[in-house]
């Protein structure tokens, strides 16, 4: 069964659509990515699926619930993780997790969420003492604590430094690895990289481009770039690589035929003793196919 | 992994005890909750000496008998009203509450635990202030008369506590919220004879004191320690204005409390906007 049905989802504030129907499914257990600029919807979309907010028309089912309506039930099986709630400045962590997990049912033991949130030397302190990530560690184990089937994680590492994003991206995996469904929202592309089964990117309110973050928007079938620092004048590469180096000294060349042309590339330096300086084959990354999609809806 | 849901008296109590817990720890509150109008006590005494009265009939009283009560029930209401008012706009701000929507925990149930908290809080801010009167100042307490002041008590604190959630509701954000409170409860103190029963004021002075519910708290508590005022003591009519309000306070709340932090409260902290607004850029 799927988590999460979407369909013509529309929400408007006054004349502004901020979301212009939408159309997605997640299935059980999957890691979804929602990805897009700031105001294209992600949260309006997502704040709609937690039941924080109405829409406008659509269908929308979470968990068999229709969020707009659902109360107690619903809840009790959905974990928020919001950029915008906040924690009680005065309670220590432990405090903090054991009045919210009391709100649930099915209810993970503290000391366990404790630890896989990585708070355990914080955990008898008081959340004002807490760095900014520490906080957010806490949000996500005020996430979790309930046990949930399904978590939103909005923009879950915004503004980590990049050891404290590496430790949050285990803790998701984690979850993962549990069978919990997730719906992330994000603007690092590296973050879905590794975290999403599937992404969406939303860009002014539709939906531009959905799939596996490797194939998404023709990744995984586009063209590479080969690029090398040029040998100089020496002998000339074969064709299609003889092509006059740029500013920094490089040749770029993009072919669409890799293995036959970076075959001859380099029998040819073998052949004549070239070392092909900082040889590297790239194809286009996701934040590539990315601001290129988000572009593209801008103009469009 | 526990199982089941927790009862509804153990949620609400765990609330209850939540709450409790962040006054306590929040020095600035408990200061002004239970400190400041003990200093006014130590005032009047001050300012209105120490000599006793004689009442033909029956016996000497101190000055402190006749304003301790109106300090008490000054002290219960800023216990209510203004640190449930105050505390809910701030939490609501720093998105506490929209947490809190996001929880299974009913609505109600969260707001029986302001309600709670604050009606304790303010009974201990009256106890201290009865005591301090008692021991310091010669105030004479009826037992008789207990009944009707308990009563009395429990009927305004949560008459004020429910006035709290309107003004959390009222208030535009944390920062205002203060203001709001004391720019409302403080001029009404004056007309309420909170602190000096004033002689003979203007007819519409005296109208508005009587439209509101604190002069009637005022008044139905001062009566349970009144010497010229037999016991039991109950004041019906007073207690009725204080239901009135009580219930225009949940109405109101009811009708306008929001979860969410307001469109003029983001921007203090660390926080994108959230609820849409006039050009899609901005509302995400």
């Amino acid at each position: 069964m799927s988590a999460i049905n979407v369909r013509g989802l529309t929400k408007t504030y006054g004349a502004v659509e901020a979301v212009r129907g939408i159309d997605f499914t997640i299935e059980s257990g999957e890691v979804f990515a929602l990805l897009g600029p700031n105001g294209a919807g992600k949260t309006t979309t997502v704040e709609i699926l937690e039941g924080h907010r109405q829409r406008t028309s659509g269908e929308v089912s979470v968990l068999g619930f229709d969020p707009a309506e659902a109360g107690r039930e619903f809840r009790e099986r959905i974990g928020i993780v919001l950029q915008s709630s906040g924690i009680d400045r005065e309670l220590t962590v432990r405090e903090s997790l054991r009045l919210y997990g009391a709100l649930y049912p099915k209810r993970l033991p503290i000391e366990e969420v404790i630890e896989i949130a990585g708070l355990t030397e914080k955990a008898d302190a008081r959340v004002k003492t807490l760095s900014g990530g520490q906080r957010r560690r806490v949000d996500l184990a005020l996430g979790i604590i309930g046990d949930p089937d399904l978590i939103f994680l909005d923009e879950p590492t915004t503004g980590f430094d990049p050891s404290a994003r590496r430790k949050s991206w285990e803790l998701i995996a984690n979850l993962r690895t549990l069978g919990k469904t997730i719906l992330l929202t994000t603007h690092y592309m590296d973050e879905a990289q590794i975290l999403a089964d599937r992404v969406a990117v939303i860009a002014r309110g539709v939906i531009v481009a959905a799939g596996t973050p490797d194939t998404l928007g023709g990744r995984g079938d586009g063209n590479a770039v080969v690029a090398f620092r040029s040998p100089g004048a020496v002998v000339r590469p074969p064709a299609p690589f003889d092509a006059a180096p740029g500013a920094d000294g490089f040749v770029r060349v993009e072919v669409a035929d890799l293995p036959p042309a970076l075959h001859a590339l380099t029998g040819w330096a073998v052949q004549q003793r070239v070392p092909l300086e900082s040889l590297t084959v790239t194809r286009p990354t996701l934040e590539d196919v990315y601001l290129q999609l988000t572009r593209e809806a801008d103009h469009g | 992994m526990a199982e089941g849901r927790t009862g509804t008296p153990v949620l609400v109590w765990q609330q209850i005890r939540y709450q409790n817990r962040l006054f306590w720890r929040t020095p600035i509150a408990a200061f002004f909750t239970l400190v400041f109008p003990l200093m006014f006590l130590l005032l009047f005494s001050v300012l209105f000496g120490t000599e006793d009265i004689e009442i033909t009939g029956r016996g000497v009283f101190s000055v402190a008998q006749f304003y301790a009560p109106g300090l008490a029930v000054f002290a219960a209401a800023s216990a209510t009203y203004t640190n449930i008012g105050v505390g809910t706009a701030i939490a609501r701000d720093e998105g506490i509450l929209k947490r809190f929507r996001g929880t299974p925990l009913p609505a109600w149930a969260y707001m029986s635990g302001l309600i709670g908290s604050g009606v304790w809080i303010a009974f201990i801010a009256t106890v201290v202030m009865m005591t301090v009167g008692v021991v310091a100042f010669n105030v004479n307490i009826e037992s008789s008369k207990l009944p009707a002041a308990l009563v009395t008590f429990v009927v305004g604190a949560a008459c004020f506590a429910a006035l709290g959630l309107a003004l959390a509701a009222a208030s535009p954000t944390g920062d205002s919220a203060p203001a709001v409170a004391n720019a409302t409860i403080l001029p009404l103190a004056f007309v309420s004879d909170v602190f000096i029963a004033m002689d003979n004021p203007p007819d519409w002075l005296t109208a508005v004191g009587n439209f509101f519910p604190l002069k009637h708290f005022v008044r139905a508590f001062q009566d349970a320690f009144h010497p010229l005022v037999e016991s039991p003591g109950f004041e019906f009519d007073h207690l009725a204005v204080m239901a009135v309000w009580g219930v225009v306070g949940t109405l109101l709340a009811l009708k306008f409390f929001t979860w969410e932090p307001r469109e003029s409260a983001s921007g203090r902290r660390r926080r994108r906007r959230r609820t849409g607004g006039s050009e899609p850029s901005g509302s995400e």
